[in-house]
């Protein structure tokens, strides 16, 4: 369930001897405890009895990785034309414009450049409450023009990710998005600026299969269901039941396809450290101040 | 093989031949009634397929007797040397590799293999590859690169194998290093659906210079079926969801997916193979020979802008 239903629940998570009101008090939906709800927001959106990581909205993530501040908002200059006419049960022109007069964007992502500790970066996160994070044109269009933008400006790229895969209403075009995200790397890689790749809960399908698993440093958080093909699939197609912790984060680390595990708490110093690391030597100051000492 | 939207074609070919063989037995000259009808009979195929849905594009990608990969190797191609293996896990049967010629030139030859029956089907898991057939596939790009020898990519498959031990060898992982490594070719890679491009599985070997698509063939971000049971809830409205995709060889060459169809014998590449591998044998060495005039930092860029600028949008002109 994603954090966005359980705020909106009508009805009150509680006890039979509960009476508080409607959204203050939440049950965790990994281990039953009743959090005060601005408990959990303080805690970085994570369970403080049983540490659950949940979704974050984009918001207070740009908050937890970069300096007070800093942020300078690239995205939202592009938007979505429905190119295919997708209709479904609903028309895909009319999901998008109630998504972006709901979530105030014009699209599942924002990317934008600051400061993390200090280090110049740029990124971009998706917003998973924004039609499940889906990756069309205009997403895989806002990544590759950050990504570009970062390679120009030497700035280091953090890609947070939280999507359904591709964007189905758009077609064919959302499939090219996981090449045009993948070719738009390549500026970053030839001025050797690094790429740090954060897959969150969940990372699916065509998000996973493209820039997403290109990072120089791919990191999860715990427990968060990465994959190419959701366990429904995978059930339909091999008819029985999958193991647990299938897909998750922590699985994923042990089978090789992560560098590390991370809690949200630990995440922007050890993106600063990477990135300090991957730069090949001591910061220019610590360098300078060697020289002169040894003088 | 006949699709249910064919049957009145079928008919009239029976109606036909019917008449043939009286007309030998009674040693009477029907000659005339049997030209009004095969006459007919044309228009009416014409007519069949002039119309065609989109649904009904998918059945004639699929069709048994469609060919596959492997006619296209045999038939397209001379001097085929089968390599297999990844040189890690194993050797996928999805995807057939390989070195051969086409006319003159020495290329390397890729193939997503459905079977031709039921037997082949299960050996080549449908063409569904797992992480071992695109680490093939990138052992190939290697090859292709030390060599300088063209990559010619046939695409056919339902999807990349969505399975336990696939997932457990990093199916998205693989499958974005595939897209990655055949970014980076320098030498000339052709892809050509043949008949299902299924969403990243089919993407992993066709990020090529040029990519190309025959006239029944579709490739899609989803099938049909999981597009319907997803967005109506209902696999059964495929027909629909196969509307709304736009998964069409002419629909994509719109969307500047593709870059050329090539159009099969009437009533599909099924009814004429032979016509059908020459067609395909004339293009791919027409695309190939403009290709080999480019030099290794031309086709590089070449590929790298033609998947940047994938994709509609428009600009707005305050910011969200």
């Amino acid at each position: 369930m994603t954090l966005e239903r359980w705020f909106r629940r009508k009805k009150p998570t509680k006890g039979d001897d509960d009476s508080s009101p409607v959204g203050l008090w939440l049950k965790c939906e990994s281990c039953n405890a009743q959090i005060y709800r601005k408990d959990l927001v303080a805690n970085l959106y994570v369970c403080p009895e049983c540490q659950h990581h949940y979704q974050m909205p984009v918001d207070a993530r740009l908050e937890l990785l970069l300096d007070e501040g800093s942020f300078e908002q690239w995205s939202g200059h592009i938007q979505a034309t429905d190119p295919l006419e997708f209709v479904d049960q609903e028309a895909y022109a009319d999901k998008l414009k109630a998504a972006q007069e709901k979530h105030h964007r014009k699209d599942a992502i924002v990317t934008g450049s600051g400061l993390l500790n200090g280090l110049p970066v740029a990124l971009s996160v998706m917003d998973f409450f924004f039609l499940g994070g889906s990756m069309g044109s205009v997403v895989g269009e806002e990544i590759a023009r950050a990504v570009e933008r970062a390679a120009d400006e030497d700035r280091a790229f953090i890609a947070v990710t939280a999507s359904g895969g591709a964007r189905m209403q758009e077609g064919a075009l959302s499939l090219m998005q996981m090449a045009k995200t993948t070719v738009a790397l390549e500026r970053l890689a030839e001025k050797h600026l690094p790429f740090i790749s954060l897959l969150t809960d969940p990372t699916t399908g065509g998000t996973t299969a493209s820039f997403a698993t290109l990072g120089d440093i791919i990191i999860a958080e715990p427990k968060a269901l990465i994959c190419f093909a959701g366990p429904r699939v995978i059930q339909q197609t091999i008819k029985q039941e999958l193991p647990e912790g299938f897909q998750r984060s922590e699985f994923l680390l042990e089978k090789g396809m992560l560098d590390d595990v991370l809690e949200r708490s630990k995440l922007k110093d050890k993106f600063a450290a990477y990135i300090r690391l991957l730069s090949g030597k001591v910061p220019q100051v610590t360098l300078e101040a060697e020289h002169v000492a040894t003088l | 093989m006949s699709l249910p939207f064919e049957k009145p074609i079928d008919d009239l070919e029976a109606k036909i031949t019917d008449m043939r063989s009286y007309a030998e037995e009674q040693g009477i000259d029907l000659s005339e009634e049997i030209g009004l009808l095969e006459r007919r009979l044309e228009q009416l195929k014409r007519d069949t397929f002039a119309n065609i849905t989109r649904w009904q594009r998918v059945q004639v990608a699929r069709i048994a007797g469609r060919p596959t990969g492997l006619d296209y190797v045999a038939n397209v191609f001379t001097d085929f040397e089968e390599l297999h293996g990844d040189r890690t896990l194993g050797d996928d049967p999805a995807l057939v590799t390989g070195l051969a010629r086409l006319g003159e030139q020495t290329v390397i030859v890729m193939a997503q293999q459905k079977g031709r029956d039921t037997k082949e089907n299960i050996l080549r898991n449908f063409g569904m590859m797992h992480p071992s057939g695109y680490r093939k596939a990138m052992r190939m790009f290697d090859l292709a690169d030390k060599f300088r020898l063209p990559i010619i990519a046939m695409v056919d498959t339902p999807g990349a194998y969505p399975g336990l031990s696939a997932e457990e060898q990093g199916q998205a992982w693989v499958i974005s290093e595939c897209i990655q490594r055949m970014s980076r070719l320098k030498v000339p890679a052709i892809s050509l659906v043949i008949g299902e491009g299924g969403s990243g599985g089919a993407l992993a070997i066709a990020v090529a210079n040029r990519v190309l698509i025959l006239e029944n063939a579709i490739y899609s971000v989803i099938s049909p079926e999981s597009c319907a049971a997803i967005r109506w809830r209902d696999s059964s409205e495929a027909p629909q969801a196969a509307e709304a995709l736009k998964l069409t060889a002419y629909d994509l060459l719109d969307l500047n997916v593709v870059d050329r169809v090539i159009d099969e014998p009437l009533g599909g590449a099924h009814k004429e193979v032979d016509a059908t591998m020459a067609i395909v044998k004339s293009v791919l060495l027409q695309e190939l020979g403009d290709l080999l005039k480019l030099d290794e930092v031309s086709l590089l860029e070449q590929r790298r802008a033609r998947f940047r600028a994938l994709g509609r949008f428009e600009e707005v002109l305050e910011a969200a």
